[in-house]
C-alpha cells in the first residue's frame, strides 16, 4: 500500500502537473473572477468565500482524469486487479495521492488567495478548516468518476458532467461554512455536516469505486 | 366554451402549450425509435432466413 | 409462475405487447378526462386566480420525475443484484421519459411562479432539487451513450444510479439547509397536499393517474425498442462471423 502511494505520488511530481497546474488554474480562477465582477472590494469581500470554493473544486476536477487513466493505458490497472491488495485498498489510495497532490496545496494556498478577494480576517480559519475538511470527499468523490469514466476515450467532459452534480452537497457545506465564518457568525453546524460527508464518502465510496473498475478492467 | 382565464391567460396557456407539446415530444421520439427498431429487426430477421 | 419469469426477454415481449395497447389508451383517456376536466371545468382559486390550472400538470409531473428515477433504482438494484437484461434495459428505457418530466415540471413550475411569485426562478429548495435530480438524469443518459460494451454500461450506469440516489438524498437536504442560510423561514413552495379543495383534487387525480399510466406505456415501449435493437445488434454480430 504504501509502496503504490509512494509510487503515485512520485509520478504525480516527476510528470509535473500534480501540483503545478491545479495550484496554476486556482490562481488563475481568483485573478479572473475581479475581472468579471469588478474590482469593488465590498463585493469581493462578500463573495470571496464562495468563489475560493468553486475555484478550489474546479481545480480539483481539473485533475481527476490522471488519476486512472496513466495506468489504465500502461496497463498498471490489470496488474492492480491482480495483486493481493484488495481493489478498494488500491482505490482508496489513489484517491489519497490525488488529495496530496492536487487537495493539500489548494488548502494551504488557499489564505493566500483570499488575501486577493479582500476575505474578512474572522474567516481565514473557516476558510481553510472547511476545505480541510471537504477536499477529502472532493477528491474521493472524483476518484469514483475517474474510475466510471476510465475506459472511455475522451471522457474529460463527461466525468464533469457525471461528478460535479455528486459534487453538490460537498460545496453547499463547504461554501456555507466559509460564508458563515466570513459573516462572523457560528459556522460549526455546516463544518459537522461537511465532516459528516468526507467521512461517510471515505468509508463507503470506494467500494462503489472498486466496483466500478472491476467492470472496467473485465 | 373558453374559459375566462383572466389576467393569467398567458401563463396558464404557456405552461399547457409547452407540457403538451414536451408530453408529445417523448411519445413520438418513443415510438419513432421503436418503429426504426422493429423495422431494422424485421429486415435483419429477413435476410438471415431468406 | 413467479414475476421473474418476465426477466426473460422473449415473455415481457409477449407480455408488453399484450399490455401495451390497454395502458396507452388508458392513459390517453384519463389524461384527456383529467386536463378537460381540470381546465374548462374547475373554478379559479381565489388567491391565485386561473394559475391553479397549472397544478394539472406541475403536480403529477413533478411525482413522475422522482418515481421515475425509483424506478430506475430499482431496475439497477435488479439487475446489479439478479442480473436480468431487460430490468438494465427498462432502467435505460425510462431515463428519457423521466427527463421529460423533470423538464415539464420545471417549465410549468417557472411559467407559474412568474405571477405568483413575481420570478420566473427562485433558488428555492424544492426548484433547486429538481435541477440538480435533472442533471443526474442528463449525467446517467450520457454515460449510456458513451459506453459500447452492453453489459458494462449496464453495470457502470446502475452503479451511478445507486450512487447519484444517495447523493441526490444528500444534495436535497443540502439544499434545505442552504436556503435557510440566506433567507430565513422564507418558503415559497406550496404545500398542494393541504391546500387543495376537492373541486381540484379529483381532475388532479385523474392526470395523476393518466401520467403514471403514459409512463408505464413510454417504458414498455421504450424497453421493447431496446430489445429489438440489441437482438438486431446481436444477429448483425453473428452475420459478420459467419
Amino acid at each position: 500500500m504504501k509502496a503504490l502511494l509512494i509510487r503515485d505520488l512520485r509520478l504525480a511530481i516527476r510528470a509535473g502537473g500534480g501540483f503545478g497546474l491545479g495550484l496554476a488554474f486556482f490562481l488563475i480562477v481568483t485573478v479572473l473572477v475581479p475581472f468579471g465582477v469588478g474590482p469593488q472590494s465590498a463585493l469581493l469581500s462578500e463573495i470571496a468565500p464562495g468563489i475560493l470554493w468553486l475555484g478550489a473544486l474546479l481545480a480539483c476536477l481539473l485533475s481527476l482524469d490522471r488519476i486512472l487513466a496513466l495506468d489504465w493505458e500502461d496497463g498498471t490497472l490489470d496488474l492492480l486487479a491482480c495483486a493481493p491488495l484488495p481493489m478498494e485498498a488500491a482505490v482508496s489510495i489513489k484517491a489519497l495521492a490525488h488529495w496530496l497532490t492536487t487537495g493539500l496545496p489548494l488548502v494551504i494556498a488557499a489564505p493566500l488567495f483570499a488575501l486577493l478577494l479582500n476575505l474578512p480576517s474572522a474567516g481565514y480559519v473557516p476558510l481553510v478548516l472547511s476545505l480541510l475538511l471537504g477536499t477529502p470527499a472532493l477528491s474521493v468523490i472524483g476518484t469514483f468518476g475517474a474510475a466510471l469514466t476510465v475506459g472511455i476515450k475522451r471522457g474529460g467532459l463527461l466525468l464533469s458532467l457525471l461528478v460535479l452534480p455528486l459534487y453538490v452537497p460537498t460545496l453547499i457545506y463547504g461554501a456555507e461554512a466559509a460564508r458563515r465564518g466570513a459573516q462572523g457568525v457560528e459556522a460549526s453546524t455546516p463544518l459537522f455536516m461537511l465532516a459528516g460527508i468526507t467521512f461517510g464518502v471515505i468509508a463507503l465510496l470506494p467500494f462503489a469505486s472498486a466496483a466500478v473498475l472491476r467492470v472496467n478492467i473485465r | 366554451m373558453m374559459p375566462d382565464l383572466g389576467k393569467y391567460a398567458d401563463a396558464v396557456l404557456g405552461a399547457y402549450a409547452a407540457s403538451i407539446v414536451l408530453l408529445i415530444g417523448i411519445v413520438v421520439l418513443s415510438v419513432w425509435q421503436s418503429r426504426r427498431a422493429k423495422a431494422a429487426l424485421e429486415e435483419m430477421e429477413k435476410r438471415r432466413n431468406g | 409462475m413467479s414475476l421473474w419469469e418476465y426477466a426473460n426477454p422473449v415473455k415481457f415481449m409477449a407480455l408488453s405487447g399484450r399490455i401495451l395497447p390497454w395502458t396507452a389508451w388508458l392513459s390517453g383517456i384519463s389524461l384527456v378526462i383529467g386536463l378537460v376536466w381540470g381546465f374548462f371545468y374547475t373554478p379559479d382559486d381565489f388567491r391565485q386566480g386561473s394559475t391553479v390550472k397549472i397544478i394539472y400538470l406541475h403536480v403529477p409531473s413533478a411525482l413522475m420525475a422522482i418515481n421515475v428515477w425509483m424506478m430506475m433504482l430499482v431496475t439497477s438494484l435488479v439487475w446489479i443484484i439478479r442480473r436480468h437484461h431487460v430490468s438494465a434495459l427498462a432502467a435505460k428505457a425510462a431515463a428519457p421519459i423521466g427527463v421529460a418530466m423533470t423538464l415539464i415540471a420545471l417549465v410549468t413550475g417557472a411559467i407559474w411562479g412568474q405571477p405568483m411569485w413575481g420570478t420566473w426562478w427562485a433558488w428555492d429548495p424544492r426548484l433547486t432539487s429538481f435541477l440538480i435530480l435533472f442533471l443526474f438524469y442528463l449525467g446517467y443518459i450520457a454515460l449510456w451513450a458513451a459506453i459500447e460494451d452492453n453489459d458494462t454500461a449496464a453495470d457502470l450506469t446502475s452503479i451511478l444510479c445507486l450512487v447519484g440516489s444517495v447523493f441526490a438524498i444528500l444534495s436535497r437536504y443540502a439544499v434545505n439547509f442552504w436556503n435557510q442560510g440566506l433567507h430565513q423561514g422564507a418558503s415559497l413552495s406550496l404545500d398542494t397536499e393541504k391546500n387543495v379543495a376537492d373541486v381540484f383534487y379529483q381532475p388532479l387525480l385523474f392526470c395523476i393517474a393518466g401520467f403514471v399510466l403514459l409512463f408505464v406505456a413510454l417504458v414498455l415501449l421504450r424497453t421493447r425498442t431496446e430489445i429489438r435493437a440489441r437482438r438486431t445488434s446481436a444477429l448483425f454480430a453473428r452475420e459478420r462471423m459467419g
